[in-house]
């Protein structure tokens, strides 16, 4: 029963969370803005569209999309949601859980280069020179919730802010938190690293590069972009507060509740900040790596 | 660890892999006899190796069945030597990998280096290719240092050859020379470190050491080991051979040289770190810090490559770096008495020799068809590959994904081991710096799915950015099916690791001695879960294919011929594509410290300049900007003595008589003192 409320939290409640960013920065610049629904319209439109695919592209373009999809599910299936179990865990099971994301990366790259624009080819190149920076930042707060759990089950390890740990150690967790809230805003291309919002080559990281998918191809990446931004909430909120402290379905109602929030938090951080210089974005990644790596250090005294 | 051979199964195991290395020596001897454009020597090449490599692929598995060694003693020609072979799991586990990948490059040889394009080389290339497989057996087998020496000099002599077939080409002559003298440095440590532990232990060969941990002694053969053994596996900073020699050989040699070769020094550190009987701490962390910087640094030279097969060879130097991790982890392990740590910080490094034997050699077979099929290796120059060689493209694609330690193929797992070694470090107390080398790892993966991206993408997907590369077609049968043996190795090992396993365990048993007992890696490592993940993986991406292909089939259908969208430019060029180095740039950017490119930048002093060009190259920066300014100066030092010898006869004459004169004097006037001295 819990697993399969945690299945369907994952894959239906994922878009929610997009539209309430839309609405949470049209809120804050005095518009009304698009339903929170919208998402959900917007997915259905484009499964009823048809595709049209370049005749440059090969396999490789068509496959892309379902290799996101899957390995996002799949790696959904490791983030304990509340204080539910999760369906899978294992010993190590982060880094198949990091390594997951990385798959789905090199296919969306290596379909963006199969159309053979130059605006693809921009997208993935910066996309691919910004994650190798977001990984070691991940794995330096993986180790510092390895060091506070003392487990290697990635469900065991976003616990590890329950039993009054986080009043004990507070300034490695809000590292770790501050750490992963960038890590989130790169990989689900928000403000201050991506615009998803314009199609100008300043701001061309992961829009661009599904510039030509269309029709149930681009409504599988937009849903696969939804899984992403809620996994990644997921484990943000585990890290930022105690969230097994309450139990049972009022703790999961609590949870998704709680991913609400993070998400107009997201909202506000993209209304008041403008995107950053491109150069600039590395410097940004190298302060997350720093700041998990400090939560890791400090943890080690 | 349950044994399923007996002692003398392991010596019958012994004597066929004894025979399958003579076989494997004679295999190119044939074809000498027969006339140079004659295709049946080739042929009978291939056939003996191919029997050889399935003979030797028994012996190994048979290996790896048993615990314990099985050993063979042979009159020697040295004076009160004796030649002994031996054979246990830690030689058969790095012997499989010979056998496999050697039979598949001469069956992949046939079509690529065919003896009726390649009349002047092509026996030769087959007598030292032969040799060179059966050298890495007798390798693997040897006991004594004698022979250990001997078959070592004869990797590295027709390994030489191997390198410089193509004689014509400057590149090419120069790779090999470079190759030379640094195999040259690396029979020299050898010799010194057998000489040495001779002189401590008594015994001329791979015998336990009884040494204090902190002596000098111990210290000096771990740091000639780590020298010796190092060049040859392509360690940071002592790997600038590497990149030349293995972009110079044909690919199919680069294949073994990458997969098997360089594991030989591998195999040479497993063996001496396992002989002394505990290690300092200190030796642990060297190999996991030579670790880190090796692929991490491998793989930021890689991204400046423009040439297919550097690349691939920087690539080596990395998942070398990764072993190197897995060793380093496992000496840490056995330092402060943590056999987990010990078992899958073994098990990590061997699984990842067999991973990367697989993946790279898989890779480089793939890098021969498009040589074979274009003419050129230069990125730049490539490009929609995938619709002209769509097999090739497939399984360079299956690779790729292996190399970059993604799910669900064999990479992954070893690189998990590793993992789960670096995360106990983490949670230990007191010793979680060694967790710091997990965060390395995490980067080096990422910048190796950038590479791989970018190979994948400028070779084989857009469209063609020259006429050879539009004129590309399908590789021959022989070059198709070894790739399609790896892949489906590299397919297996990723989905099924739990079958590996038990020989995994005794291999890492070898080294590890008595303090594994109990460990086990099924308990350790959940490569079960593995498997169900990597099954999970394909069978939820195949039921939303099913669902979406149907879609992209009838728009195919209905609209064949649609162009990408390229923003309203009328006339779209292959040249407005990404090349490799635009798309490594803004990491290359960053590394410029280290990578130091050779730029020509385009000069622009008219006002309406009309066409310029760009050109970057990234040398070895050790090799290029550290070594070789020293040579030259050490050179022009040279040059002054030089002067001295001119030629002239007379003054040759003047010379000896001098020295004589000299010796003369010293001899009568020092000669008290020099007896006095010599007579104590």
């Amino acid at each position: 029963m819990e697993t399969l409320a945690h299945v369907a939290a994952l894959l239906l409640f994922s878009p929610l969370l997009l539209g309430v960013i839309q609405r949470t920065k049209a809120i804050a610049a005095g518009r009304r803005g698009a339903s929170v629904w919208q998402p959900y319209f917007d997915l259905g439109k484009l499964t009823r569209k048809e595709v049209a695919l370049s005749q440059t592209t090969t396999w490789i373009f068509v496959v892309a999309p379902a290799i996101v999809v899957a390995t996002a599910v799949l790696a959904g299936l490791l983030v304990p949601l509340g204080s539910f179990a999760t369906p899978i865990s294992f010993a190590g099971d982060f880094v198949f859980f990091t390594y997951l994301f990385a798959l789905g990366r090199f296919f969306t790259a290596a379909a963006a280069l199969d159309t053979g624009s130059p605006f693809e080819g921009m997208g993935a190149a910066r996309e691919v020179g910004f994650a190798w920076l977001t990984e070691p930042a991940v794995f330096f707060a993986f180790l510092a919730l390895c060091r506070l759990s003392g487990s290697l089950r990635l469900s065991q390890m976003l616990r590890a802010t329950e039993g009054g740990l986080w009043l004990e150690h507070t300034a490695p967790l809000l590292l770790t938190a501050a750490g992963l809230f960038i890590v989130l805003l790169t990989e689900c291309s928000r403000i201050p690293v991506d615009d998803p919002n314009t199609h100008l080559e300043l701001t061309m990281i992961h829009e661009v590069m599904v510039l030509d998918h269309s029709g149930p191809l681009l409504a599988l990446v937009e849903y696969g972009a939804a899984l992403k931004l809620f996994i990644l909430e997921a484990m943000l909120l585990h890290v930022m507060a105690p969230t097994a402290e309450v139990g049972g379905w009022p703790g999961f109602a609590l949870f998704l509740f709680g991913l609400s929030g993070i998400a107009v938090g997201i909202g506000i951080v993209e209304s008041v900040m403008a995107r950053l210089r491109l150069l600039h974005v590395p410097t940004l990644l190298i302060a997350a790596i720093l700041s998990c790596g400090f939560a890791f250090l400090l943890l080690n005294r | 660890m349950t044994e399923l051979l007996g002692a003398s199964g392991q010596l019958a195991a012994l004597y066929l892999l004894v025979g399958a290395a003579s076989l494997l020596a004679a295999s190119g001897v044939p074809g000498l006899l027969l006339d140079r454009r004659s295709l049946w020597g080739e042929r009978l090449a291939t056939l003996l190796t191919v029997i050889a490599g399935v003979a030797g692929l028994v012996g190994a598995f048979a290996l790896l069945a048993a615990t314990g060694s099985a050993t063979l003693e042979l009159p020697s020609p040295f004076p009160e030597q004796r030649t002994v072979l031996g054979g246990d799991a830690l030689s058969g586990w790095f012997a499989v990998p010979v056998f496999l990948v050697g039979a598949l490059g001469s069956i992949y040889s046939g079509a690529y280096w065919s003896a009726r394009r390649h009349p002047r080389n092509g026996r030769r290339l087959r007598l030292c290719y032969g040799l060179l497989l059966a050298s890495l057996i007798f390798i693997l087998l040897a006991r004594d240092g004698a022979s250990f020496l001997m078959a070592w000099e004869v990797m590295a002599l027709t390994n030489f050859f191997l390198v410089t077939i193509e004689e014509n080409d400057l590149a090419v002559r120069r790779a090999g020379w470079v190759y030379l003298l640094y195999s040259h440095v690396t029979i020299l440590g050898l010799f010194a470190f057998f000489v040495l532990q001779h002189r401590l232990s008594g015994e001329l060969g791979f015998q336990r050491i009884p040494l204090q941990a902190t002596s000098t002694a111990g210290a000096v053969l771990f740091l000639l080991a780590l020298m010796a053994f190092g060049i040859k596996a392509g360690v940071m900073p002592l790997h600038s051979w590497l990149p030349s020699a293995h972009a110079s050989a044909p690919s199919h040699v680069s294949a073994v040289m990458s997969g098997v070769v360089i594991k030989m020094g591998i195999y040479g550190l497993v063996r001496t770190t396992g002989l002394f009987g505990d290690l300092p701490l200190a030796w642990g962390v060297t190999v996991l810090a030579l670790g880190a910087v090796g692929a991490f640094f491998g793989v930021v030279f890689a991204l400046g490559q423009h040439d297919l097969k550097r690349l691939l060879a920087y690539h080596s130097i990395e998942n070398i770096g990764i072993i190197l991790l897995g060793l380093g982890l496992a000496m840490v392990g056995r330092s402060l008495g943590r056999p987990d740590w010990v078992l899958l910080g073994m098990a990590g490094c061997l699984l990842h020799v067999w991973n990367h034997a697989l993946f790279k050699s898989l890779l480089f077979f793939g890098a021969g068809s498009v040589v074979h099929s274009t003419g050129s290796r230069d990125l730049e120059q490539l490009g929609g590959l995938a619709r002209r060689m769509p097999a090739t493209a497939m399984f360079f694609l299956i690779g790729a994904i292996a190399i970059c330690g993604l799910p669900p193929f064999n990479g992954f797992v070893s690189e998990l081991l590793v993992y789960l070694g670096l995360a106990r470090a983490a949670v230990a107390p007191g010793a979680a710096w060694a967790a710091l080398a997990a965060p390395v790892l995490a980067a080096t993966g990422a910048l190796a799915v950038a590479c791989f991206v970018k190979v994948v993408g400028v070779v084989f997907l857009g469209t063609p950015r020259s006429a050879a590369a539009t004129a590309a077609h399908e590789s021959p049968l022989p070059m198709l099916v070894p790739m399609a043996v790896l892949a489906t190795g590299c397919a297996l090992l990723g989905v099924a690791p739990g079958l590996v396993a038990p020989a995994l365990e005794r291999a890492a048993a070898v080294w590890a001695g008595a303090p594994l007992a109990g460990q086990s890696l099924a308990e350790l490592a959940p490569l079960g879960w593995v498997s169900a993940g990597a099954l999970a993986l394909v069978a939820l991406a195949g039921v939303l294919l099913a669902v979406v292909l149907p879609v992209c089939r009838r728009g195919r259908v209905r609209q064949p011929a649609l162009p990408t969208w390229d923003c309203g430019f009328a006339a779209s060029s292959p040249r407005l594509q990404y090349t490799a180095s635009s798309f490594a740039e803004l990491i290359t950017s960053r590394f410029a410290w280290a990578l130091r490119p050779h730029e020509r930048l385009p000069g622009i002093d008219r006002v309406f300049p009309a066409s310029a060009s760009f050109d970057s190259h990234v040398e070895d920066t050790v090799l290029d900007r550290i070594l070789a300014p020293r040579v030259e100066r050490a050179r022009q030092v040279a040059a002054r003595i030089r002067a001295y010898q001119q030629g002239d006869l007379q003054k040759y004459v003047l010379y000896i008589v001098g020295a004589i004169v000299a010796l003369l004097l010293f001899n009568f006037r020092l000669g008290g003192l020099v007896t006095e001295l010599y007579g104590r």
